[in-house]
């Protein structure tokens, strides 16, 4: 069998001799490490990404430990982190704020986004979209091992001295500028950021130019599955979006690391002493100044707002496979849900600024990203709605990746619902900063996004491996999951609605108005915790199956789209014979039919 | 396995995949760029004053002229290549990469005459940034370079076996250069002279 490696490769190496053998067969390396093969790039982005939201959510965990019990010694682990994080074992302030900050930063860039675009994009769409692998293998290579290099910087940040970063995810400036003079954290954070912005750049350009060169005969744009719309629309945000964060990542850096004042405005006083410049020659003087703090703001949400929609678009590709699949029906309204992807894609770069209500930026821009917030919910609704219409008069699988994909749909609706008041200037002002926010968006992507990415880990996982996950380890994992985080989420509201602010050490002890709220502080504590431990059945479930899961053929869902045409685990090169397309990708239960689905795959009458 | 549209040119899109990819990352670069010249802008707009012909026009002027004409040598390397003449390929390539080791020659006198009067990055807002993005601009020169060198030395086997191909990298090449040739069109009078 050839090998991918060849196309397009001439380097022409003094061993060439010894490539051409291993052709033949992969080495374990080539297999397994640094493979070119698209299914293989995709699982490593999976597992990678898994092991990253497992990583931000033990940050979290610890976080909830000392908002519930403020001042107490962590048990157990509480001395693993030494004298310099937390003494005796109690969190120190600065400590809690790197653990928010890379709870933040690891979940979005190293967790959800890898695993929903760099795993599921990686693995599914090409696929679907019957293309042997995508379009540039070694770019793809990369992207992965840039990444991995950006995690890896980032939690090399947590051993330096002085810890890693403590500015939030968003590292804001001026603060982020000034925090940590003379330490690595913040400066590690932002070289991350550029390595993760370059591996979404790889990642990006391929899946755009897959998506739109490596479409089998047949396969039209209107006959293209919803997961891949939804893909095709995120690699746009990300290839667009995160550039102008890359050239905000560079400038702090030349803050903190040329001693510039970009982010710096003239004359800053923090805590009572005049701003200096931290390095480079001048290092002590009083920094040039001219800089302006609201710039970092702009560039950052310009990439983060559209990040959001990266966030939630492969996790609606994902559900609507699902729900396709799962009610024996065609998808409600497959043109509107497409049409209304790309608007919200356009949309999504132009409400940014309804981050920044409270930055006195004026009326007129506020009124401006007040309307164009507005409208963006439209077209989510359109998509929320059209899920929801599907599942009328449906005969429902309740099968474990359907049960994700119908608690995702309400999860998803209270998590936009409470954006709308944030998104209006006059209520933001009173709800910005508080745990309002938090609850907001973590529905769209904790209950929202990761169930929707689980589902699609049971849907797909058969797959990959030729196997089926064990349904009742999924049922308990689900259940479990799914009462825990509401009830993580939901009192947040009412702690917010009650004023109380987020990235409090104490949880906010000191303020009176807070006096009859803190008693949430113990119940989200403790159904953070109990939503750890209903994880467990899910790792055990995931590796378990790979060795005792349920054989199955090709097709175990009876699914219509072009994956489930492919052997599976599929082989490399992924199809036996030339997939061709016959119709569009949701052919349930369509009448006269002798079955309920009709594959794309399948010609007349077949 | 073979990846289709490797060379050939997919008949809906008239695109081969490197040439659609290539353009999809310049669109990223423009982003790049874009914000920058952004951050620009709302610093000129909020600064108090702002320093007027601060740096060595001549030298700048000179840049100009002498990237514009890696240009057209980057244009004349890939039009031979389509009239198949491997000589004149050679030359061209070769003069672009001159070219550009003298506008960095030309850009490493002016960081330094800077430097030596103490007027680094930290010096005012300005400098700042003007150092970022000649800076990043240089770094893509620099890139540039490399694959230009790339191409005159091991990546022109290529030639021999597949010359479409080789022929279409020097093309995407080419649009990359012109690309980066364009930034500096833009950085020339923002910079040295408004």
């Amino acid at each position: 069998m050839d090998n991918v490696g060849t196309i397009g490769v001439d380097h022409g190496h003094a061993h060439d001799h010894a490539h051409d053998h291993a052709h033949e067969e992969l080495s374990f390396l080539r297999k397994y490490v640094f493979s070119l093969d698209h299914k293989v790039i995709g699982i490593q982005y999976a597992v990678t990404g898994l092991t990253f939201l497992l990583f931000g959510f033990t940050l979290m965990m610890l976080m909830r430990f000392q908002l519930a019990y403020p001042g107490r010694p962590i048990p157990v682990v509480g001395n693993w982190f030494g004298a310099a994080s937390a003494p005796g074992g109690i969190m120190l302030p600065e400590f809690y704020n790197t653990l928010g900050a890379m709870h933040g930063t690891i979940m979005v860039f190293l967790g959800v986004v890898p695993l929903a675009v760099g795993g599921f994009g990686n693995f599914v769409m090409p696929l679907q979209i019957g293309a042997p692998d995508m379009a540039f293998p070694k770019l793809n290579m990369m992207s992965y091992w840039v990444y991995f290099l950006g995690g890896a910087t980032m939690v090399g940040s947590f051993f330096v001295p002085g810890g890693a970063a403590m500015s939030g995810w968003t590292s804001y400036a001026p603060l982020s500028v000034i925090a940590q003079p003379g330490q690595l954290g913040q400066t590690l954070w932002l070289v991350g950021m550029v390595f993760l912005i370059t591996s979404s750049l790889l990642g990006s350009v391929n899946f755009i130019v897959t998506i739109v060169q490596l479409r089998a005969p047949g396969l039209t744009y209107m006959r293209l599955p919803f997961f891949v719309w939804a893909q095709f629309v995120t690699s746009f945000l990300l290839l667009l979006a995160f550039p102008p964060l890359e050239a905000a990542g560079i400038l702090q850096l030349m803050d903190r690391v040329a001693g510039t004042s970009f982010f710096l405005p003239t004359g800053l006083v923090v805590s009572n002493r005049v701003v200096t410049t931290m390095t480079g020659v001048a290092a002590g003087s009083v920094a040039s100044g001219g800089g302006n703090p609201l710039l970092w703001q702009h560039l950052f949400w310009f990439l983060a707002h559209p990040e959001v929609y990266v966030l939630i678009l492969p996790a609606l590709g994902i559900v609507g496979e699902i729900v396709a699949n799962n009610t024996r029906k065609p998808l409600w309204g497959y043109r509107a849900l497409v049409y209304s992807v790309v608007f919200l894609g356009f949309m999504s770069f132009i409400v940014w600024a309804h981050h920044m209500f409270m930055t006195g930026m004026g009326t007129t821009m506020s009124a401006f990203f007040q309307t164009t917030t507005m409208i963006i919910s439209i077209p989510s609704v359109v998509i929320l709605t059209a899920l929801l219409l599907s599942l009328w008069g449906a005969s429902i699988r309740f099968t474990t990746p359907m049960l994700f994909a119908l608690a995702f749909m309400p999860m998803f609706g209270i998590g936009g619902l409470t954006g709308l008041p944030l998104g209006l200037a006059p209520s933001d002002i009173h709800l910005h900063d508080t745990y309002y926010v938090i609850g907001h968006f973590h529905y769209v992507v904790a209950p929202g996004t990761i169930f929707a990415l689980f589902g699609g880990i049971y849907y797909w996982f058969p797959k990959a491996t030729g196997r089926k996950m064990n349904d009742l380890l999924g049922r308990i994992h689900f259940w479990g999951s799914f009462v825990c985080i509401n009830l993580v989420f939901m009192p947040m509201f009412i702690q917010g609605l009650g004023g109380m602010n987020r990235r409090m050490y104490d949880g906010g002890m000191q303020y009176a108005h807070n006096a009859g709220l803190l008693k949430w502080n113990l119940v989200i504590g403790v159904a953070a915790w109990a939503l750890g431990i209903f994880q467990v059945p899910f790792i055990v479930n995931f590796f378990g199956s790979l060795k005792w899961g349920a054989l199955v053929d090709k097709n175990p869902w009876e699914a219509t789209t072009l994956e489930w045409s492919a052997p599976s685990p599929p082989g490399h090169g992924n199809f036996l014979t030339e997939p061709v397309v016959y119709r569009g990708p949701y052919e349930y239960s369509v009448p006269g039919s002798a079955k309920d689905f009709t594959p794309q795959f399948e010609a007349e009458h077949a | 396995m073979e990846i289709p549209y490797t060379v050939q040119a997919r008949p809906d899109s008239g695109l081969a995949n490197g040439k659609l990819g290539i353009w999809l990352f310049l669109a990223s670069e423009v982003m790049l760029f874009g914000a920058l010249f952004s951050t620009y802008i709302l610093l000129r707009v909020g600064a108090t004053e702002w320093p007027h012909h601060e740096l060595n026009v001549p030298l700048g002027a000179i840049n100009t002229v002498i990237l514009i004409s890696s240009s057209v040598t980057m244009v004349m390397a890939w039009a031979s290549l389509k009239m198949n003449q491997w000589g004149k390929h050679r030359l061209y390539l070769s003069l672009t990469v001159v070219l550009s080791l003298l506008f960095l020659l030309n850009k490493y006198f002016e960081y330094g005459a800077h430097f030596a009067a103490g007027e680094g990055p930290s010096h005012t807002t300005f400098l700042a940034i003007y150092f970022t993005m000649t800076g990043l601009h240089m770094l893509h020169i620099v890139g540039g370079v490399v694959v230009m060198l790339y191409f005159l030395g091991p990546g022109a086997r290529m030639w021999k076996t597949s010359p479409e191909q080789f022929t279409n990298r020097i093309e995407y090449t080419g649009l990359y250069w012109h690309f980066v040739d364009l930034v500096w069109i833009f950085l020339f009078p923002v910079l040295y002279l408004l």
